[in-house]
C-alpha cells in the first residue's frame, strides 16, 4: 500500500508546514546527504530490517518453543532476555526483556503510554492503534472496553493486568496455549500465534491467522 | 514535563484504530523517516532521552494531531537545529546554506545498521545497592518537572508494591538534559486499579510503571491488607 507522490513542484507551497510529509521527507533527506551525516544505503538496509526481517514470527516462535519446552518457559520467566537471544532475537542491547504470562486467572496487556516503547526484535514495529493516543490513554484506566473492541471479552472474575513500559524494559506477552492444539508441532503452534495476542489484545485461537 | 505526550488515562480519543492486515509502513516517507531518524541518531550528537524529549515538547495540539512518525521529523528538525547540524532555513530549502561539509566520517553505513539496531541504553552499574526489595510498599513522588520524566502523571503520588528490581539504568530525568547519566535502580511497581482511578474502577485490574528508584518513596502509613495495594502477583506460571 505504499503511495509516491513524486509532485516536486509543490515543495514550495509547502514549504512551512507539513502539509506534505512525502515531501517534507524528501527535503529532510536530500539535505542530510548533501551535508554528509546519512548514507542512503543504511537507510535502506534499516527499512529491510523491518520489512523483511524482523517481525512478529520471532515472537510467535518464543510464544511456540514455551508451550512445548518447560524448560524453556521457566527460562522465560527467570531471564527472558537470555532465553529469547538463544532463539537468535536479541533486543537491543541493554534493554531487557520481561515476559508475562496468560493463565487461567491473569490477563496481561502491553502498553507504552508515554511514547511506544515496544519490543522490536521480537515483534518488529508497532502497529499504528499501539501508537495512537485512544489505545495509549485508555489501556491503563479501561483495559476491558480496549479488550472487547479487539473482540476479546474476558470473564468478569479474570485479573487484567496492564504493563506500562515506561523505562528500557520491554514486554512480551505469552498467551494460553489453545485448547484442542495438543497434537500441534512446534512450528504449527509458531504459526497460529498473532501479533496482537502477543501485545495482551487478542488470545490465540486455532481457527485464527497471523495479522 | 507535563506534555501531551502522557496520556494514561485521558478520555475522548474515541476507537483504537485497528486496521486488518496492516502493512509495515503505510507511505514511502514513513520508510525514510525511520531510517533518517535512525542513522542521525547513530551519530550519537543526542541521547535516547533528550530524543524522547524533543517529541514531548512539541505542542500539544500539534502532537495530538500529528501522526506518529510526523511526531518523529518535528522531533528531529528541532534537535538537528539545536546542535547546529542544520540550521532552521535549510530545513525547508532542502539545499545546504554556506559550505558543504564532508561526509563525517563517523556516519552510518549500511555494514554499521545491524550492529547499530542491537546497540541500546545500556544497563549502568549505580554506586549504591537498591532501596527498595520485591514486596516492599512505596508511594510514587508527586513531582511536576518542567524537564523530561518518566514517572506518568496518572502514576505520581499513588502507593504501590516493588515487583521486580530491574537493574540499574541512566536517569532519563538527568540524561535527556546532559547532566549526565546518574544511573539509578528501577523497580516494577504495581498499583490496583482502584488506587489509581478511585472506588469505582474495575476491582479486577491493577497496572504497573518501571519506576526510577528517585520517583518513590516508602510508604510509611503502611496497613496490612489495605485494599488499595495491588495484591496479585499470580501473573506467572
Amino acid at each position: 500500500m505504499t503511495r509516491n507522490h513524486d509532485d516536486d513542484h509543490h515543495e514550495h507551497e509547502h514549504a512551512n508546514h507539513y502539509s506534505d510529509m512525502e515531501a517534507r521527507m524528501r527535503a529532510l533527506e536530500t539535505l542530510l546527504i548533501h551535508k554528509g551525516l546519512i548514507d542512503p544505503a543504511a537507510i535502506e538496509a534499516i527499512v529491510d530490517t523491518y520489512e523483511t526481517k524482523v517481525g512478529p514470527r520471532n515472537g510467535a516462535a518464543v510464544v511456540a518453543r514455551s508451550w512445548c519446552d518447560p524448560a524453556f518457559a521457566k527460562w522465560l520467566v527467570r531471564d527472558a532476555t537470555s532465553a529469547i537471544a538463544s532463539l537468535g532475537f536479541g533486543e537491543r542491547h541493554g534493554t531487557r526483556m520481561r515476559a508475562v504470562f496468560n493463565t487461567a486467572r491473569v490477563h496481561n496487556m502491553i502498553v507504552c503510554t508515554l511514547c511506544s516503547c515496544y519490543p522490536w526484535a521480537v515483534l518488529g514495529l508497532p502497529p499504528v492503534w499501539y501508537k495512537s493516543p485512544a489505545y495509549r490513554s485508555r489501556a491503563v484506566i479501561d483495559p476491558r472496553s480496549v479488550l472487547a473492541e479487539f473482540g476479546v471479552v474476558l470473564p468478569e472474575e479474570k485479573l487484567v493486568r496492564v504493563w506500562d513500559s515506561t523505562a528500557e524494559l520491554r514486554y512480551l506477552v505469552i498467551p494460553e496455549r489453545p485448547i484442542g492444539s495438543e497434537d500441534m508441532t512446534e512450528r504449527e503452534l509458531a504459526a497460529v500465534v498473532s501479533r496482537d495476542a502477543m501485545i495482551g489484545t487478542a488470545l490465540v485461537m486455532l481457527q485464527d491467522r497471523v495479522r | 514535563m507535563n506534555g501531551p505526550h502522557d496520556l494514561g488515562g485521558l478520555m475522548g480519543f474515541g476507537a483504537i484504530p485497528f486496521e486488518p492486515n496492516e502493512p509495515v509502513f503505510h507511505w514511502e516517507w514513513e520508510k525514510r523517516a525511520l531510517g533518517v531518524s535512525l542513522c542521525i541518531a547513530g551519530l550519537g550528537v543526542w541521547n535516547i532521552d533528550e530524543n524522547r524529549h524533543s517529541y514531548e515538547r512539541i505542542a500539544p495540539a500539534t502532537y495530538l494531531r500529528a501522526s506518529y512518525y510526523e511526531i518523529w521529523i518535528r522531533g528531529l528538525d528541532k534537535l538537528l537545529v539545536e546542535h547546529g547540524l542544520v540550521v532552521h532555513d535549510e530545513i525547508f530549502l532542502s539545499k545546504p546554506i554556506g559550505d558543504v561539509q564532508a561526509a563525517a566520517d563517523d556516519i552510518l553505513r549500511e555494514s554499521d545498521v545491524a550492529e547499530m539496531l542491537l546497540h541500546g541504553p545500556a544497563e549502568q552499574p549505580s554506586l549504591t545497592p537498591p532501596a527498595y526489595r520485591i514486596g516492599d510498599l512505596v508511594r510514587t513522588r508527586n513531582i511536576n518537572p518542567t524537564g523530561h520524566t518518566r514517572l506518568p502523571r496518572y502514576a505520581r503520588s499513588r502507593r504501590g508494591i516493588i515487583d521486580q528490581v530491574q537493574g540499574s539504568y541512566v536517569f532519563p530525568d538527568d540524561n535527556a538534559h546532559g547532566r549526565g547519566a546518574n544511573p539509578q535502580w528501577v523497580y516494577t511497581v504495581v498499583f490496583s486499579g482502584r488506587e489509581l482511578w478511585g472506588e469505582d474502577a474495575d476491582a479486577r485490574l491493577s497496572v504497573s510503571i518501571d519506576a526510577c528508584e528517585s520517583y518513590l518513596e516508602r510508604d510509611i502509613v503502611t496497613e496490612a491488607g489495605d485494599p488499595h495495594y495491588a495484591t496479585d502477583r499470580d501473573s506467572l506460571p
